[in-house]
């Protein structure tokens, strides 16, 4: 399909979980909102899930969609893929958009690279970077390529939709703006678009508190923590900052954790908040999964591990003198610091009580 | 049963360069190795022909040199291997890569499985599996941690952000899958014999049902305009902790800066 301007709309694929709106779509929201309005356009976000309570809908116009496209079905409640992307590609040949932006998640990964086939559409993994070229109007697609050594930017000239995935963490939520107006639409699908030759049949949740890839914070061991038994130190440092617990592939193959935990090229990609990589050396492969981190620390004994060329802040000394003392000290901060969220300060009380 | 294994010839990543003119990778002189991740689709495929006998067929497209990623898996116990190799194929993105393997899927004729690794450690996708289920029009579950073969059907666990799912997926199907799967085995001596003297056919895009219109770098949807160097925006303040003292110094700053950043209450 050539580029006309018979396409026309930015939208971004919406994601659910338990009836509730994750915060990879917000992501999407804010990267989508921009990309609409450097293209005059609106922006629309499709959700394919099970019935979505009415505010979850609101919430996402208030955070920034022009229209809500909610296809709904009891079968819809959990990815597959059939269905899913029958119902994508049936709203994509009605409707037409110029760009579809969707999580790299572990659904948009799958759906994304299905659908384009299916629509003839050009696609692009794992955006950390997206912008409309002002000179032909065309979605400017960045992303790490090779192990994060070089940053590729990929265009789709002559195909539409431009589909691209974009990776979780790798830009701001949208915030909900109170009296935002927009159209929600909700569609029933054919039957015909909910047959799936892939049934689920159970779910085995992850006993670890967080998960690695949507963790807002992540606190990673490598060789340096010498054995499994010092894990829980570790443990303590993630627990105090709710993060999750991130692993070099050395820790792995000595099943000190597991390898839901690697992170890495051959492992999981990471884009958190923060991160604090704890006797990991930085290697090529291990930077490849956690160097779009916002901020990252590292605590290493030596001076030159290369880990410290991609963080922001480095203390050069044994993680097992530096951990105790950096957990005591977060600790003492926030006491230090007004909690609202832990306990509210009640009336009469100064916010910021020493207690 | 029968199983395809798409596997892919990658350079070593920690030392690769572009084209600065093509956006293309420059691969000569480099050493190559099999997609570290495909190794997993091989051990995944050699396991499932273990329990329900059967063939693997393992296929890759490359260069003439990607034989040598084909023979490896044969090393390892692949029964046959195809080469698709052609200029035509040249500077493929992943709609034009999976056209081909699923081109090549057709001609192989009946499978029950195509096993593809999670990604590439060089395009670093993860789409081409994906792809090829919708060349192919099979159902495809990504993330595949285990396979278990059932009578039509295999159930299989999905390593997705918060857990495992476990799905039934009708064959025939397309699966990538996940390290957990199980490390892969190493080359045999019998192996090795027998991938030395493998005859393992060459097929080009002549040799498939191809529209010429979708191959290689003129068929991709996608171009690739620009190639730059991360910028080094992160200048590391490094703060020594050698003893007691300066941890401590250290550590308040550490405090402070994940504070100034609200990282931290
Ligand atoms: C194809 C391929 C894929 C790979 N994929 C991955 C991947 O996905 N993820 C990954 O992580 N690796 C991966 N690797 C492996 C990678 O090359 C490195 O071997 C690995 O990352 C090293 O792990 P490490 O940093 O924990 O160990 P090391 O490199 O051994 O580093 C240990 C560090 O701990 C420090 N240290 C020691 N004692 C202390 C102490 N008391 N306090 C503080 N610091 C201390 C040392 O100074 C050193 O810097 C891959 C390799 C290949 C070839
Ligand atoms: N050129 C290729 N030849 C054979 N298999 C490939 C090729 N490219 C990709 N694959 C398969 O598709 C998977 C995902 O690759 P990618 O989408 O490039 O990250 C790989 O792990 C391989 O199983």
């Amino acid at each position: 399909m050539t580029a006309s301007v018979t396409h026309k709309g930015v939208w971004i694929l919406a994601e659910q979980a338990d009836g509730l709106v994750l915060r990879v779509s917000h992501e999407l929201l804010t990267r989508g909102r921009a990309l609409a309005d450097a293209r005059g356009t609106e922006l629309t976000a499709v959700l394919i899930g099970p019935h979505m309570a009415e505010d979850q809908l609101q919430d996402i116009i208030a955070r920034g969609a022009d229209a809500v496209l909610a296809v709904e079905a009891t079968e819809l409640e959990h990815f597959l893929i059939e269905p899913y992307a029958a119902c994508l590609l049936d709203l994509i040949a009605r409707r037409r958009p110029e760009i579809i932006l969707a999580g790299a998640t572990t659904t948009g990964r799958t759906l994304m690279p299905f659908v384009a086939v299916k629509a003839n559409a050009g696609l692009t993994a794992d955006c950390t970077q997206l912008e409309i070229d002002p000179a032909t109007g065309n979605l400017l697609q960045t992303r790490p390529a090779i192990g994060g050594n070089i940053l590729a930017t990929i265009q789709t000239p002559n195909h539409r939709p431009q589909m691209a995935t974009v990776r979780p963490h790798s830009g701001p939520a949208a915030v909900a703006v109170a009296g935002r107006v927009g159209t929600i639409d909700r569609i029933a699908p054919p039957a015909a678009s909910l047959a799936s030759r892939v049934r689920r049949v159970d779910f085995i949740p992850q006993t670890d508190r967080c998960a690695l890839t949507d963790a807002q914070a992540v606190v990673a061991v490598g060789r340096g923590i010498k054995k499994a038994a010092n894990i829980p130190l570790a443990q303590s440092l993630a627990d105090i900052l709710g993060a999750a617990l991130g692993a070099s592939r050395d820790v792995v193959d000595r099943g000190w954790l597991s390898y839901s935990h690697q992170v890495g090229l051959s492992g999981k990609t990471v884009s958190p908040r923060l991160y604090i990589a704890l006797g990991i050396s930085g290697s090529i492969q291990h930077l490849a999964g956690m160097q779009t981190a916002q901020t990252i620390v590292a605590i290493n004994t030596d001076p030159d591990a290369q880990i410290f060329q991609v963080a922001d802040i480095g203390i050069v000394g044994s993680l097992f003198t530096v951990l105790p003392a950096l957990i005591e000290a977060i600790r003492q901060s926030a006491r230090l610091q007004p909690a609202p969220t832990v306990s509210p300060p009640q009336e009469g009380l100064p916010a910021a009580g020493g207690l | 049963m029968r199983i395809i294994v798409p596997i892919k010839q990658v350079p070593e990543t920690s030392k690769v360069s572009m084209d600065p003119v093509t956006g293309t990778m420059i691969r000569e002189g480099l050493e190559a190795i099999v997609n570290p991740l495909d190794l997993y689709a091989i051990e995944a495929a050699l396991a499932l022909r273990a329990k329900c006998g059967g063939e693997v067929v393992v296929v890759s497209m490359g260069p003439p040199k990607a034989m040598i990623a084909l023979r490896e898996a044969v090393s390892m116990g692949a029964d046959a291997a195809v080469l698709l190799s052609d200029k035509a194929f040249a500077g493929s993105d992943t709609w034009a890569t999976s056209y081909v393997l699923a081109a090549a899927a057709r001609k192989l004729g009946a499978c029950d499985i195509i096993i593809c690794g999670e990604r590439a450690t060089d395009g670093d996708t993860g789409q081409v599996g994906p792809a090829i289920a919708a060349w192919l029009d099979l159902p495809v579950v990504t993330y595949v941690s285990s396979i278990d073969p059932a009578d039509g059907f295999m159930r299989v666990r999905r390593l997705v952000e918060n857990g495992h799912e476990v799905l039934e997926a009708d064959t025939p199907a397309v699966l990538t899958v996940v390290k957990e799967i199980g490390d892969p085995r190493l080359p045999t001596l019998a192996g090795k014999l027998r991938a030395k003297s493998l005859e393992i056919p060459v097929w080009a895009a002549a040799d498939l049902d191809v529209d010429p219109a979708r191959l290689g770098l003129a068929g991709s949807p996608t171009r690739v305009v620009k190639i730059f160097k991360p910028k080094v925006s992160r200048q590391c303040e490094k703060l020594a902790a050698g003893d007691e003292a300066l941890t401590a110094v250290a550590v308040e700053r550490l405090v402070h800066v994940l504070r100034h950043r609200e990282l931290i209450p």
